[in-house]
């Protein structure tokens, strides 16, 4: 490809080619500080091309190509091709990643123990894991959470936090402006910029914890906290994986030893709310 | 390397990799559905452990995979097993059934099987009556077509499962030219401890490569003829050669066979009787150069070539007036 970069996130590592220069030099920019890969070997192929041959100049429309894809996804503007190159890494993880149970969580950790927040888009886990994150906790990433079939270990994915609408104000006032991708509007997801995690979240992408804690957090609601069962974070936690069903038995027995874990469902009105809930919940369950 | 030679080369002689590059490599053997494949030839060697952990992951999905086919031909078993109707498996499903070789690490889709011609009506009947479903609309134009001209019912899907099964009545559409004998692919079909039933070990390499050479054009055919080496390579005697070369006239398709023969020896090394299916040709180039159009970030090149290829299926298919028909109708809808 013309232009490409290989970019690793954990100990997971991307190969992304491009068709233009923008989107790899947004990436780049958005990813300063990360780790190169030791050996250049890399997990996965993602590629941003023309969606016709034409439309490399002609109003540029981009399709996101690569291992594993699917076959009707919408073409992108070219000015949304930082969020292209991420979508397309987020797909490679959710079809492809077969060496870890993948869980659509956002994860942080204190004194090597990891605290998991799954639920529904839109329930605030990333904003939520990227506040713990500038607040005393090592964020482990806001998307995926790759558990260990063998250990039970979380393993990090500390990605670039991808900030929707009302949570990219909330995140401005907490981290320095140079950590910042730049803001896109009218995206199919309304405006998103992305955030690069903190300099210990980078330098210790690699090293896991032992889960601790499961919240499943739902925004819009009076602060309240109900514990729930092994049974339903269990039925819970197949929904938030991608490849519960493709690990077969091993995703099985990961998943039943993960929900010895303690769960509760929180509901909150706003962040402050939130973070207080999560600290109590985390206190008690320590 | 620009293309998916480093693939070929890798699956053939294995050992003699020499720091390849690895990440072009492992894209293109996904792109080309050989990933596991390459995961099964490598086990063992000295690679870096980042490949290592790659191919587990491939192997977890082969074995994912394998699960997921073997479970699929069972349900149509059972489906088909009141009426007396043998579900003989085709393809990827039949290589794990039999345990062959050129099951290891072979990824499967859907499931093909093979039904006699006048009880496929029948077939079909049990099998919407076990859960599978139509695809597509009963009475329009892809449904009529399939029904009219193919070698296959119209693809039905399971409501539950979500896994799509074929099912041919014989191994080329009645519109091309040659002829299978599809009585005598049912009449010589083996049968497996399972219940299960797949086709000799000739007409198994005769059906890979009526698929790749008579019909198709030649898309993902590096797996195709992969699956090819793999047969030859397990049936190789002087006895099988004889069978292959009788049946392979037989069946109307010595061209499309003696063509995937020496292709396979050519990309892949497999033992082939030289004398019967004649030394290379000029245009044997061509196929070559379409089985190797994908370059290392698994991107699909020589377009020209490929659209030539395309054309070449659709001629093989059908005679000229039908397929101006065909190709009038799926342009305008």
């Amino acid at each position: 490809m013309r232009y490409s970069l290989a970019l690793k996130i954990g100990s997971v590592v991307f190969r992304v080619g491009s068709a233009w220069r923008a989107p790899i030099d947004a990436l780049g920019a958005l990813y300063t500080g990360y780790p190169a890969a030791a050996d250049g070997i890399c997990d996965f192929t993602v590629r941003l091309e023309p969606e016709k041959p034409w439309r490399r100049w002609l109003r540029p429309s981009l399709s996101i190509q690569g291992d594993y894809i699917l076959p009707d996804a919408a073409p992108m503007a070219l000015a949304h091709g930082l969020l292209a190159a991420e979508m397309g890494m987020n797909l490679q993880m959710a079809l492809g990643q077969k060496n870890w149970l993948l869980l659509h969580a956002a994860s942080v950790e204190k004194d090597g123990r990891a605290l998991i927040l799954t639920g529904e888009s839109g329930a605030g886990k990333s904003t939520l894991a990227a506040l713990l994150g500038e607040r005393g906790w090592r964020l482990m990433g806001d998307e995926f959470a790759l558990l260990d079939p063998e250990s039970g270990a979380l393993h990090p994915f500390p990605r670039a936090i991808s900030l929707k609408n009302g949570a990219i104000r909330v995140m401005e006032g907490e981290a320095a402006p140079d950590r910042f991708g730049p803001r896109l509007d009218g995206t199919p997801k309304g405006a998103i910029r992305h955030l690069r995690p903190n300099a210990d979240a980078l330098a210790r992408m690699e090293e896991p914890a032992a889960p601790a804690l499961i919240l499943f957090p739902r925004f819009g609601e009076a602060a309240a906290a109900r514990a729930v069962g092994q049974a339903e974070t269990f039925m819970r936690l197949t929904q938030a994986s991608t490849n519960y069903v493709a690990l077969g038995r091993p995703g099985f027995d990961a998943l039943t030893r993960l929900v010895a874990t303690p769960a509760a469902a929180i509901d909150y009105p706003d962040t402050a709310a939130a973070i207080e809930l999560v600290e109590t919940l985390w206190s008690e369950a320590a | 390397m620009r293309n998916a030679r480093l693939l070929v080369a890798a699956l053939r002689d294995p050992g003699a990799l020499a720091d390849p590059d690895w990440s072009a490599l492992i894209a293109t053997a996904r792109a080309e559905q050989l990933i596991g494949s390459l995961a099964a030839r490598l086990e063992n060697l000295p690679i870096p452990q980042k490949v290592t952990q790659i191919l587990a992951a491939a192997r977890r999905e082969s074995t994912h995979q394998r699960t997921r086919a073997l479970w699929e031909a069972e349900m149509a078993r059972r489906a088909l097993a009141p009426l007396g109707i043998p579900a003989i498996l085709l393809k990827g499903t039949a290589f794990h059934a039999a345990n062959l070789m050129a099951a290891e690490g072979r990824s499967v889709g859907d499931l093909d099987i093979l039904v006699p011609r006048e009880r496929i009506g029948e077939a079909e009947a049990a099998l919407i009556a076990a859960g599978w479903e139509r695809m597509k609309e009963a009475g329009g134009y892809d449904d009529d077509y399939y029904r009219r001209w193919m070698h296959e019912l119209p693809p039905l899907i399971h409501r539950d499962r979500d896994r799509m099964i074929d099912v041919h009545h014989t191994i080329l559409p009645p519109t091309a030219r040659p002829t299978p004998d599809a009585a005598a692919l049912i009449a010589d079909s083996i049968a497996l401890e399972s219940g299960l039933r797949v086709l000799s070990p000739a007409d198994m390499v005769i059906h890979a490569a009526a698929h790749l050479f008579a019909d198709g054009d030649l898309a993902g055919g590096l797996r195709n003829l992969w699956d090819i080496d793999r047969l030859l390579r397990a049936f190789d005697s002087a006895d099988f050669r004889r069978t292959l070369a009788e049946r392979a006239d037989l069946h109307q398709l010595r061209r499309a066979v003696a063509l995937a023969l020496r292709l396979a020896a050519r990309l892949y090394g497999s033992p082939i009787d030289r004398a019967w299916a004649g030394r290379d040709r000029l245009t044997d180039r061509l196929f070559e150069a379409r089985l190797l159009a994908r370059n290392g970030w698994g991107q699909e090149r020589r377009a020209l070539l490929r659209f030539a290829f395309y054309v070449r299926s659709h001629w093989l298919r059908m005679p000229p007036a039908m397929l101006a028909r065909h190709l009038w109708i799926k342009a305008t809808r």
